[in-house]
């Protein structure tokens, strides 16, 4: 591959102008090496910063990781990930092999579909062979090991549980939809009260993966690259439902919300009755804030909904990789997990095996008030896994196409 | 020394967009080597053709450029025209003029909270007039005509041409050829526009030119406020360019070459406007009609410059309000309790982006200040001005829309390992800033009366001296004035300041971007209110120098 020999050329040449900066990466199976060699690195974490919860629970992870590891971590205040694969995409561009901006990236799906498929991580298998890798739930949530169906291979390391929730007020709105078909019967009987975030949005393309799930002739399809299927024939019902449902939606679906904070600023404003989030604890923290009324609640779909796993990635270059192994390593530790869960901090779920932990870290967890509108995990019920990235990236192209024009 | 200003200068500015718009053309014919892109075709233009949408993103950015400035210049032409020396005119300019530190952004969040079916607006009659217990279901935020992103741009360049207007107007004698004009019978209106536009215009012909590039290639005032789907071109290409499939890369490279080609266009047809109006404006003063009933007109022209005042600073107020508010439901008028949980909260994580938004800001700007200075005084002792082609060159940073050059410089940036540095950031801040500082002072610098320094040369005073003694001192109100819109410049850039620090050097304005995909009107009414008070003590400065330092020469306080 001439690409490659050409990079090589440039990294060659490079390193020699810097004085051959690049040494060989941490083994993360000999960790004291790795916590002697980050102490005292700093840590660039992009990660997404629209929620301020997640930013002071950041805020708390870098406070941490500095007191127990000597390891400084500077939380890039991120808008899009997307942004970030294009910013490690552009130093390869510019042959830049070692010493990146950007050490530990927050991803999953299709911007880490895209990552490996480009090799733009670090080489692999580092996540896997963190010492608390050894209390993820890989069998319980497989998920962690199979990112959107693509493999995970140790080039990301799991540090959350996320999964698609329904709220609405039951002060305003009794009785929810909790399928696709009592969904347009109830937007029939309120108009204009319905809407979803305009795909390719993260939470807007999981709701079409969502009514897809419901609506497609043969779930097995969607585990398979939507390539290998017949797209159009998958898809055919759920644009026919699409076209039924936006005429009864928010302003007639001619205008879409943003994201799923602007979905939840919606329902907090009164202009729409049913939102939904990522976030399991989504409407118990905006009540906790004052943002929602205290009559809020979540429902899942009769089928389940969608979940899936949020990692952080290192990428090729990154320049402090022993500080971003030791901050990835700390954000699955049972301290980091059960701090996240707690719904007046962040309330994103564990990756761990509970059963797994010792009695004192499991009390800990259980004694952890998950919220007035949260869901328990029985009530959270099935949990649907993500299709291959390629229906996202084929249904996002086929909604523009029918409505973007 | 001077004779190395203009080279300098034309480096910096040209440097990064040449390199920038190499980063993009190569990809946009095909060419991209780590993607794969190794030979050179159309496949990319084709690509871009396919997209859905794409001739309405095309006209709405065209529409937005063309309409937009056309609104703005002529509510402040007929504004200045119909009030100028009134107490009206003081009282507004005076509430106007610091408008213009506001970040678009934030007037942008401010005006949708204002004009949305759930805002402020309705809330103030709802439910005692309205009846509505929920918000009605009204498009009138993100309409697909782009109405109400034009709108919020309207009220936001108002203050930029106004204050772009008055810097230049001490140098076209609009006092005494108001004068003349009057007592030969002519209205306040007519008067301006047949004896002070022509002069006026010609000097803020630049301004109105960048107003033209800016809204045609708006991203963040049409995120909030713009048409959804499909959006405005520039807003595509941002998405295209942070598309996870960096296949994408290719048809984004093209639609910035599309994006560029839209923005011309947009200038030229605005040209030909230019001609249209000359002529009608000739045959207007050849009918020799006075416009003596010009009261509707001069009502209508404070009453639109009024209602754009009172959008930013209504909205403004929105988020204030916001900033400290608990609870807050529709259709509340305000909040039903108040908290400075936000500002608390903000307090810890501001103190880096605001130093930073400083340094940077202070640093950009006065550099551009002595190139800006040292490139206009060379001009003055050599007497060549380097004509239209000067002009392209100081042009370019304002006309290239940003989003179509900047990832080419951001791989320049890499290549030399200054990706992520304050210095770099302050380089890629200058490429905007610059322009603008020069834009805001060559007009005025060059309607300088030369005679003034003829006269101090031949009493005996050097060139130097000439320049410190004389001619500084006298347009010490424009140098300020290009100065604090040097300033508000850098405070609001944050595509550049975003790829160029690489997330590193977080200012203001990038960290309320961040924020704001969280839709927490608390936190971006915080932001708000931080990302306006930076550049409004610019603006402040600017103004109250000038009238303190000449309190006692009136003719001296030029800008004020």
């Amino acid at each position: 591959m001439t690409i490659w020999k050409r990079l090589g050329a440039a990294a060659l040449v490079l390193g020699l102008a810097t004085g051959g900066a690049a040494a060989a990466d941490p083994d993360p199976k000999n960790w004291d090496a790795v916590l002697a060699e980050a102490k005292g690195e700093t840590v660039y974490w992009h990660a997404w910063a629209g929620e301020s919860r997640i930013n002071d629970y950041i805020a708390w992870v870098g406070a941490e990781v500095e007191k127990r590891f000597g390891v400084k971590l500077v939380h890039a205040k991120v808008s899009d990930t997307a942004e970030v694969v294009a910013r490690v995409l552009a130093e390869k561009t510019a042959g830049k092999t070692g010493g990146g901006s950007v050490d530990l990236v927050w991803i999953n799906g299709e911007n880490f579909a895209a990552m490996k498929r480009e090799g733009l991580l670090a080489a692999a298998p580092w996540s896997s062979a963190l010492p608390n890798y050894a209390l993820v739930d890989t069998a319980g949530k497989p998920t962690t090991t199979s990112d959107f169906t693509v493999p995970v291979d140790g080039l990301e390391a799991p540090w959350g549980m996320a999964q698609l929730v329904f709220y609405h007020d039951t002060a305003r709105t009794p009785d929810a939809p909790k399928s696709a078909q009592s969904l347009i019967d109830w937007a029939a009987a309120h108009p204009g009260r319905f809407t979803y975030p305009q795909p390719p949005d993260f939470t807007g393309s999981t709701f079409l993966k969502q009514m897809l799930y419901e609506l497609v002739p043969d779930r097995a399809m969607l585990e398979k690259p939507a390539e290998e299927t017949d797209f159009d024939a998958a898809a055919a019902p759920l644009f026919a439902y699409l076209d039924k449902l936006h005429p009864l939606m928010w302003r007639e679906g001619r205008a879409f919300p943003e994201n799923a904070s602007a979905l939840r600023t919606l329902l907090a404003d009164g202009e729409i009755e049913i939102a939904f989030s990522f976030h399991q604890t989504e409407a118990s923290t905006a009540i906790g804030k004052g943002e929602l009324p205290d009559t809020v609640r979540s429902y899942v779909m009769d089928i389940g909904t969608i979940g899936n796993t949020h990692f952080v990635a290192m990428p090729f270059n990154a320049n402090a990789k022993a500080g971003a192994m030791v901050v990835a390593d700390f954000l699955m530790s049972p301290d980091a997990q059960i701090e996240k869960q707690k719904p007046e901090v962040w309330g994103d779920f564990t990756v761990l095996d509970v059963a797994r932990l010792a009695a004192a870290d499991r009390a800990r967890l259980d004694a952890i008030d998950l919220g007035i509108a949260t869901l328990s995990p029985a009530e959270l019920g099935k949990v649907l896994p993500e299709p291959h990235p390629s229906w996202m990236v084929r249904l996002e192209e086929a909604w523009k196409k029918r409505y973007g024009a | 020394m001077l004779r190395l200003a203009p080279p300098l200068t034309i480096l910096v500015l040209i440097g990064p967009v040449v390199a920038g718009l190499v980063g993009v053309a190569l990809p946009a014919f095909g060419y991209l080597p780590v993607l794969g892109g190794e030979s050179f075709g159309l496949a990319p233009f084709a690509d871009l053709a396919a997209t859905a949408g794409l001739g309405r993103s095309i006209l709405l950015s065209l529409a937005a450029g063309l309409i937009t400035t056309l609104a703005a210049l002529l509510v402040v032409t007929f504004f200045i025209a119909g009030w100028l020396g009134t107490p009206v005119f003081a009282v507004l300019r005076r509430i106007v003029s610091p408008l213009l530190s506001v970040p678009h952004a934030a007037a942008a969040f401010g005006i949708a909270f204002l004009i949305a079916p759930s805002g402020w607006l309705v809330r103030l009659v709802s439910p005692e007039l309205t009846g509505w217990r929920y918000p009605p279901d009204f498009l009138v935020v993100n309409d697909p005509m782009g109405l109400a992103m034009m709108a919020g741009l309207v009220a936001k360049e108002i203050p930029f041409l106004l204050l772009m207007a008055l810097a230049a107007l001490p140098q076209t004698d609009a006092a005494r050829s108001a004068h003349v004009a009057a007592s030969l019978g002519y209205g306040k209106t007519a008067g301006f526009l047949f004896a002070v536009f022509p002069r006026l215009y010609r000097q803020i012909r630049l301004p109105v030119f960048a107003v033209i590039a800016y809204a045609s290639s708006v991203v963040d005032v049409a995120l909030v406020l713009g048409p959804t789907n499909p959006p405005p071109l520039a807003v595509q290409l941002v998405r295209w360019m942070n598309d996870p499939d960096l296949a994408m890369r290719f048809r984004a490279s093209a639609g910035a070459l599309l994006q560029i080609a839209v923005t011309l266009s947009a200038i030229a047809v605005w040209i030909l406007g230019e001609r249209l109006v000359a002529r009608l404006g000739a045959a207007a003063v050849a009918s020799g009609r006075r416009g003596t009933a010009d009261g509707a007109v001069r009502f209508a022209a404070a009453a639109a410059m009024s209602l754009a005042v009172a959008a930013i600073v209504l909205g403004l107020a929105g988020l204030a309000v916001w900033s400290l508010a608990g609870p807050w439901r529709f259709p509340d008028v305000l909040p039903a309790s108040f908290t400075l949980e936000g500002w608390h909260r903000a307090a810890g994580t501001l103190a880096d982006p605001v130093a930073a938004t400083f340094v940077v800001g202070i640093v950009a700007t006065l550099v551009a200040l002595v190139l800006t200075l040292a490139c206009l005084e060379n001009e003055a002792r050599t007497g060549r001005d380097g004509g239209d082609r000067s002009l392209l060159v100081l042009y370019l940073p304002l006309l290239v829309p940003q989003v179509a050059f900047l990832y080419g410089l951001q791989v320049l940036f890499f290549r030399f390992g200054l990706d992520g540095t304050l210095g770099a950031v302050v380089v890629a801040h200058l490429v905007f800033v610059l322009p603008y500082v020069f834009l805001a002072l060559s007009d005025p610098w060059r309607a300088f009366d030369r005679r003034y320094v003829a006269v101090a040369a031949t009493l005996g005073a050097s060139p130097a001296r000439a320049f410190w003694r004389v001619r500084a001192p006298m347009l010490l109100a424009a140098i300020l004035v290009a100065a604090a819109v040097g300033f508000a410049v850098s405070v609001g850039q944050y595509l550049p300041t975003l790829l160029v620090g690489g997330g590193r050097v977080p200012t203001v304005t990038t960290e309320a971007v961040a924020l704001a995909a969280g839709r927490d009107r608390r936190v971006i009414g915080v932001y708000a209110i931080v990302q306006m008070v930076l550049p409004f003590v610019g603006f402040w400065i600017a103004l109250a120098l000038p009238a303190v330092l000449y309190r006692d020469r009136s003719a001296m306080r030029a800008a004020a």
